[in-house]
């Protein structure tokens, strides 16, 4: 059962929101301290993205975060309702190609490159970013 | 936190004072900013990162544009960082290949009248 729930509207103002309460819960949940600031880019990463395709795909729909602590560690899922055929794999990087409004991709690179464990899970109907760190303790 | 900004120009280089968080909600502050300032001709910018809390991918895209549009006039965008929370992020993008990243304001300065 998860821990914390949490859903939201497609508003960037939100994501800070989001980042704040996956932090808080970490921390309680017995996740290094060191650790935290990965978590709180990482959730901020996913969160920004689904902000992103929803606003571009059904910005009436919310985004939907889970935070967990099973088995010993701390997991975050976060699911939203975009198709999402905007994932590419990792590409060399190209300055010319580099967009400022909107790096999904870097995104998701990023997030790889913070949590611990990460699974990236996408589909027709939305895609699921699930991350996950160790944790001391349940809440 | 919000995100606040200031610029001032020294000698021919202007330098972007940057406090707080830039992130998907306060990126495009920064993005407009940095917009003006290359359309008032300002073509070499040094963006001062040390009061920056919270860094992502969004803000990093804003840094790129900037970067972006100053070279497009022969001009150049330079980052002041020493905070290892926000390298990281630089690191794992491979992006600190693409800025040049200096410790403090003073040794950007000197790297930049070095280049004159």
């Amino acid at each position: 059962m998860a821990t914390v729930e949490l859903t939201f509207s497609a508003l960037p103002a939100h994501v800070r929101t989001a980042r704040l309460v996956a932090t808080a819960i970490a921390r309680r949940t017995g996740v290094e301290e060191s650790l935290l600031d990965e978590v709180r880019l990482a959730v901020g990463e996913a969160c920004s993205r689904a902000v992103e395709v929803h606003r571009a795909h059904c910005p009436g729909e919310p985004i939907r975060i889970e935070l967990r602590d099973d088995s010993g560690r701390f997991e975050v899922t976060v699911s939203d309702h975009a198709p999402s055929d905007e994932i590419k794999p990792e590409q060399p990087l190209d300055l010319g190609m580099l967009s400022d409004s909107f790096m999904s991709g870097f995104g998701i690179a990023v997030i790889e490159g913070l949590a611990d464990d990460v699974e990236v899970f996408p589909g027709p109907k939305g895609t699921n970013i699930r991350m996950s760190w160790p944790a001391a303790n349940g809440v | 936190m919000d995100l606040k900004l200031d610029h001032r120009t020294e000698d021919r280089l202007t330098i972007v004072e940057v406090e707080g968080e830039i992130d998907v909600y306060t990126a495009p502050r920064l993005r407009e900013l940095l917009i003006d300032l290359v359309n008032k001709g300002n073509f070499h910018l040094l963006v001062n990162m040390e009061k920056v809390d919270f860094l992502d991918s969004t803000g990093l895209g804003v840094l790129v544009g900037g970067l972006k549009r100053v070279r497009a006039h022969d001009g150049s965008l330079e980052l002041v960082c020493t905070q290892e929370r926000i390298l990281k992020i630089f690191r794992i993008t491979g992006l600190t290949k693409v800025f040049g990243i200096y410790a403090s304001v003073d040794e950007a300065k000197e790297a930049h009248g070095k280049d004159k």
